[in-house]
Parts: C-alpha cells; structure tokens; sequence
C-alpha cells in the first residue's frame, strides 16, 4: 500500500485544497479566473468542474471588492480561500487585508473570528518585469493579526495549506512561482498537516547555517552542494512560517555553526531577511564568530530583459560569494 | 384606540412610544457622549449621531434583531443601542475601560456586538462596505433568510471598492440593502462639493440594483419604508440601494469645534426644523398619545437612565496593561516587548 506519493508543488496544493473542499462545505474558492479558465498558474484546475460557481467562484478583476467580501463571509463563519492572479495584485486589496481583516479579531477582542486564506504567486516568475513580480511576504508580515507561510516542498505546502484552512485566523499563503513545477514526495493522508511556526533542516552542516524560505531554500540547498565541494558544511534552515516565526530553530543552528547568511528574494532593504538577521544579532551575539549577512533581491524595480532579471534575484553563486567573506 | 388605528392603519400608541423613547434615548446618550469627550473621558474620534435618529430607529424596528446583519462605519452607537448592546458596555467602550464592548480595544467608532447581529462599527471610509456584502454572501451561501444592512455615509458613497462591491452584490445576487445615510457632508465637504451627481440614489442604476431616495426625518415614514424594503430583499434574494436624506446637527466628530467654516448658523437653524423628534412630538400630541407633561416626563426619566449609564461606565476600571497582547489571535501572541 503507498503512503506517499510523487508529485509536484502545483499539485500538492489543488490536491490539499481539494481534499479540503470534499472535507468541509464551509471551504469556497474566490479569485480571478480560478473557475472556467482553471487559473492564470492552474493551480485550481478540476476545481470547477467538480464543484461548480457555488464554490470555486470567478470574480471581476476587483481585488479589493473580493478580499472584503470573502472577508464579510469568514467574519459569518464560511472558510474563503482567496486567490490572488499573483501577489502584486494584493496590493489593490491592501486596504481590506491590513486594514480590516487583520484587525477584526483584534477590534472585536475575539469576539468575531476571520478564517480566511488569502494565496498566490509571488516574487518573480519569468520576465513579468516591474508590476508582476514583487515578493510580498515581508510587508504582510509586517502585521499583527495575519499569520504568513512560505513553504518550500510540494510536502509542506500540502500540509501547510491544511493547517491554514484550518486556522480561524487570516493567513496568507505565499507562493513562489518558480516552485510550481518542482516535484516532491507528499503524503498521501487527506488529514496530513504541517504546523506553523516550525522551521525545519534541510541538510545539517557545522560550519555556517544559509536560512531561507520558499525558493530560496532550494538555492540554499544548491549552494550548500556546492559549498561541500571546497569542504564546506553548511547548514540549510527551511524557515517555511514568517509569522510566527521558529526562532529556536534558527538560533540553535546558528549556536552550533556560528556564522549566518540570510537569504530572501524580496528587495535586500527592508525585506523579511533583514528582520532574521537583525534578531539573530540581537539573540546570539555571543555566539556569533562573524557580523550576519544578507543576501537579497537587487533593490531595483524588476526589469524585464531575462539578462537583467536573472540579475536581480539571488541565485547560489549569490550565496556562495557572500560565505566567502566569513574568514 | 387599538381597533381605531387599525382602521386608519395607524401604529399602535405604544409603538409610536417606543419609537419616541428610542430616539431620544439615542440623543441623550450621544449628547453625554459630548460631553464625556469634553471631559476628557473619551478620546480619539468620536461621532454621534445627532439628527440622524429616526433613520436607525425606523431600520432597527423592521428587522428581525439578532438573526439579520447590520454593518455600519464609524457613527456607529445608535445602531448598537438599537440592537440590543448593553448601554453600559457601549458607554464603556467609548470610555476606553475593561468592561467595553471590546475591552476597550475599539473605541467609539469600533463598537460590534456578533450576538446581536451588529458587526461593526468601521474606521475606514467605505472599506466595511464589502465586509457587509460578505455577511450577505454567506446568507447567500447558505440558503439562510438573513439580510444584511449595510450602512454607509454619502462620502463614502464615492469610494471605489463601494462600487465593486454594488457590482459585485448585484452579479452574485446578495441580499444587501445598502443604505447610504445622506447627511449632507462629507466630514466638512458639502455634498455638491464631493458628488458630481448629488442624487447618490442613482448609484444603483448602473448595476441594475433597484433603487430610491427617501426621506430619513420623519420616523413613521422611514420605519414604512424599510419594513417594504427588507421585504422585498428577503423575498427575491436580490440586493438594493437606498439614499436617505437626513441631516447632521452636530458636528463631523467631537474635534469638529467650528462648524461656520463649512455652513451657517441659519442653514443649521432651518434645518432644526426637521428635528425627526419634535416631528414625532406633534404626532403624539395630535394622536392624544401624550401631552407636553407625559413627554416631559419621558425624557427626565431617560436623561437619568443615561445619566445612570454613565455613571456605570465612569466607575468600571480600565483595562489591565497586560491586556494589550490579548486577542490578536484567536491561539497565538506575537513577538513581545519594544
């Protein structure tokens, strides 16, 4: 009997929500072409044909208007999961998200609840060029009130938009597109989950730790073959949930290897990697042998031509130049 | 009496009553609200709803309280009180003490009481207004008879999300009845100033959501109106847009200290004269319901039941400082300390 089975990071996630559906008829799908056009990445497809416009529901290309309704039905009890064409286009919805979905519980001292999912592609997909392309995962973790993931492996992201459906708070879910196509074993257990808040090693090391999340996590893991090459151990961190965030795990690496490299496709100033960084220097100076670095995205607006785009998002030799400035 | 206004169709003497009580109960419990922010009891933005009452009266009595939703923005008390929110609890909120209606986390313009169907209580100028068409999704969603009152104020009749929310209630068939309380200012932008149609009934049409202007000042007509209304939106299971002319006689906020700067003294003299409670006087006194002496001694007896109120309210404790990580989550706390 197989408990496990091959598949990719897209399918993990139709197949999470869809088990997800079947389980709860409180659980609806909302976003732009996710029903008849099967969704812009097809990460819903054989959702509509299964469960019809009354719960894989099309919406106008409206993302404020849609995130506050689906807001309004989670605050009745219903379980949206909303996806955005891609993250970028959060940014029309930030005023419902930030401003009143994170809030509710909060403003009602928990006395109504917001169970929502909002999901999507975000950082770069391939020449979307400047508007298509921002990593948002750093400004919703900005926020008390929302809960962010990002997974890495088609494992985690199944069990992690399990948990999220499951939560009765807003959680956003974000996607790299780049991961899509990657292929993993997941599972197969309907009531699978992967909790929050727990980072996990990819591959254990001694002589530095790379923490990453969601794509980053696999450059990491590329540099750190390549690393061991030249006799290098390195550690790699999967933090996978931004808020909350497993800082025992990341702390405990770093109190055995010593040395950190933050890596994190979103705009290196300001981005959620400055924030791991600036809590390992405050927790684990002692046991720090260098300053921790930071590995980010180029703080440029992303350019279309591949040659420039290739340019501004960290790959390993990105990471590997940055270990070389540990003496 | 009873078989009389049965004939003429006429409410019950007792129901008019209660619509009187109701109504100045709001006036005197908004203007302690004045006078707690003078005070200095209460602090940040602070609305009332002077003026406005007999819009809510005639809503809140045409539902079926606790089972219909009602979403509103920031001048939010009177739909509360309407509701069934415990006055002291209201009071306290506004007040900034433990015993509020969110434990002093909201404030004046965040009162919600889910029990009683009363969901907000919004900062923002139109951004409830899809959260409102969301609670009539999930009655949509569900197959349930609620409706959704969705309240919102002629300035924010011009937000954008409010638009994709009509077009979005109208595709999906919600049962909303947006109900745009027309004051006439948009804080202090008078409605020509900010509309480029005035009629803001009209912003219904380009949806195909039926749609009309009513008059908000005379209580009997309003409570009419709405009962036809609701009726109509839990029958067919279609949304619906309504303007309701009224008119502010306070202030945009407790800040708001000089009102000259965007209307006279004569226009807010002119319009005194449509004060919704000294209409409903004439009626009860025309009807031999009440005499000057009755009504006189109606509003001692709820000035010192709102006196009593706050009074309550002002000896309830302040919330513990340790309080403040509370109920971010539902199961979790952020990151502590500065």
């Amino acid at each position: 009997m197989s408990l496990t089975l091959e598949m990719t990071y897209r399918d993990a996630l139709q197949k999470s929500m869809l088990e997800e559906m079947d389980k709860n008829a409180d659980v609806f799908l909302m976003g732009e072409d996710i029903g008849r056009y099967e969704g812009t990445f097809k990460v819903t497809k054989g959702l509509f044909p299964k469960y019809g416009h009354r719960r894989v529901i099309d919406t106008p290309i409206t993302e404020a208007g849609f995130a506050g309704i689906a807001t309004g039905a989670a605050m009745a009890g219903l379980r949206p999961i909303v996806e955005f064409m891609t993250m970028s286009f959060s940014i029309l919805a930030l005023d419902q998200i930030i401003n009143h979905t994170a809030k509710i519980h909060y403003m009602t001292n928990g006395e109504v609840k917001c169970p929502i999912v909002f999901r999507g592609p975000g950082g770069a997909a391939k020449q979307l060029s400047a508007q298509h392309s921002h990593s948002m995962e750093g400004w919703y973790a900005h926020v008390p009130g929302l809960k962010v993931i990002a997974p890495s492996t088609p494992a985690d992201i199944y069990g992690m938009l399990k948990t999220a459906v499951a939560d009765d708070n807003p959680v956003i879910l974000y996607e790299n597109p780049g991961l899509y196509t990657i292929k993993g074993i997941v599972p197969d257990n309907p009531d699978y989950t992967v909790p929050f808040g727990k980072a996990q090693i990819l591959r254990e090391g001694k002589d530095l730790s790379l923490i990453g999340y969601s794509r980053m996590t696999h450059i990491n893991l590329a540099a750190a073959e390549l690393l061991a090459k030249d006799g290098i151990e390195a550690e790699v961190v999967d933090v996978r949930s931004l808020l909350p965030l497993d800082t025992e795990t990341i702390y405990n690496s770093v109190k055995k290897t010593h040395r950190a490299v933050v890596v994190y496709e979103d705009w290196r100033s300001g981005g959620f990697g400055a924030e791991i960084a600036a809590r390992i220097g405050e927790d684990c100076f002692d046991d720090l042998d260098a300053p921790v670095l930071r590995v980010g995205g180029l703080n440029v607006p992303m350019p279309y031509a591949r040659v420039l785009e290739l340019q501004c998002i960290p790959d390993e030799n990105d990471v590997i130049a940055a270990v070389r400035k540990f003496k | 009496m009873a078989k009389q206004a049965e004939k003429k169709n006429l409410e019950l003497p007792a129901e008019l009553e209660q619509y009187y009580r109701d109504m100045l109960f709001i006036r005197h419990f908004e203007e302690k609200c004045n006078m707690a922010y003078r005070q200095g009891k209460a602090g940040g933005y602070m609305h009332v709803y002077i003026g406005m009452e007999a819009l809510a009266v005639g809503w809140m009595h045409s539902i079926r309280k606790g089972h219909d939703y009602v979403i509103t923005a920031y001048r939010d008390h009177a739909h509360a009180l309407l509701l069934g929110t415990s006055p002291v609890a209201l009071m306290a909120e506004i007040m900034g003490r433990k015993g509020g209606t969110a434990g002093g986390k909201g404030g004046s313009m965040h009162i919600y009481d889910p029990k009683n169907g009363m969901y907000g209580g919004w900062g923002i100028v139109g951004g409830h207004v899809p959260l409102g068409a969301g609670l009539a999704f999930a009655s949509r969603y569900r197959g349930d008879d609620r409706v959704t009152l969705n309240f919102l104020g002629d300035g924010a009749a011009n937000q954008g999300v409010v638009y994709e929310t009509l077009n979005m209630a109208a595709l999906y068939g919600l049962p909303c009845i947006f109900i745009i309380e027309n004051n006439e200012f948009a804080m202090g932008t008078r409605l020509e100033y900010h509309a480029s149609d005035p009629e803001l009934w009209k912003r219904g049409l380009p949806f195909n959501i039926k749609c009309e202007r009513i008059d908000g000042m005379d209580v009997l007509q309003m409570k009419k109106d709405a009962e036809r209304i609701i009726n109509y939106v839990r029958k067919e299971g279609k949304p619906y847009l309504v303007e309701i002319m009224t008119y502010r006689f306070s202030g945009h906020g407790a800040a708001d200290n000089d009102r000259q700067l965007y209307r006279t003294k004569e226009e807010e003299l002119e319009n005194l004269k449509r004060d919704p409670i000294k209409r409903l006087e004439q009626v009860l006194i025309e009807r031999n319901i009440a005499n000057e002496e009755k009504l006189e001694a109606i509003d001692a007896e709820i000035q010192e039941i709102v006196d009593k109120i706050y009074e309550e309210a002002d000896a309830s404790p302040f919330p513990d400082v340790e309080e403040v990580y509370d109920n971010i989550y539902s199961d979790m706390t952020p990151e502590k300390g500065h």
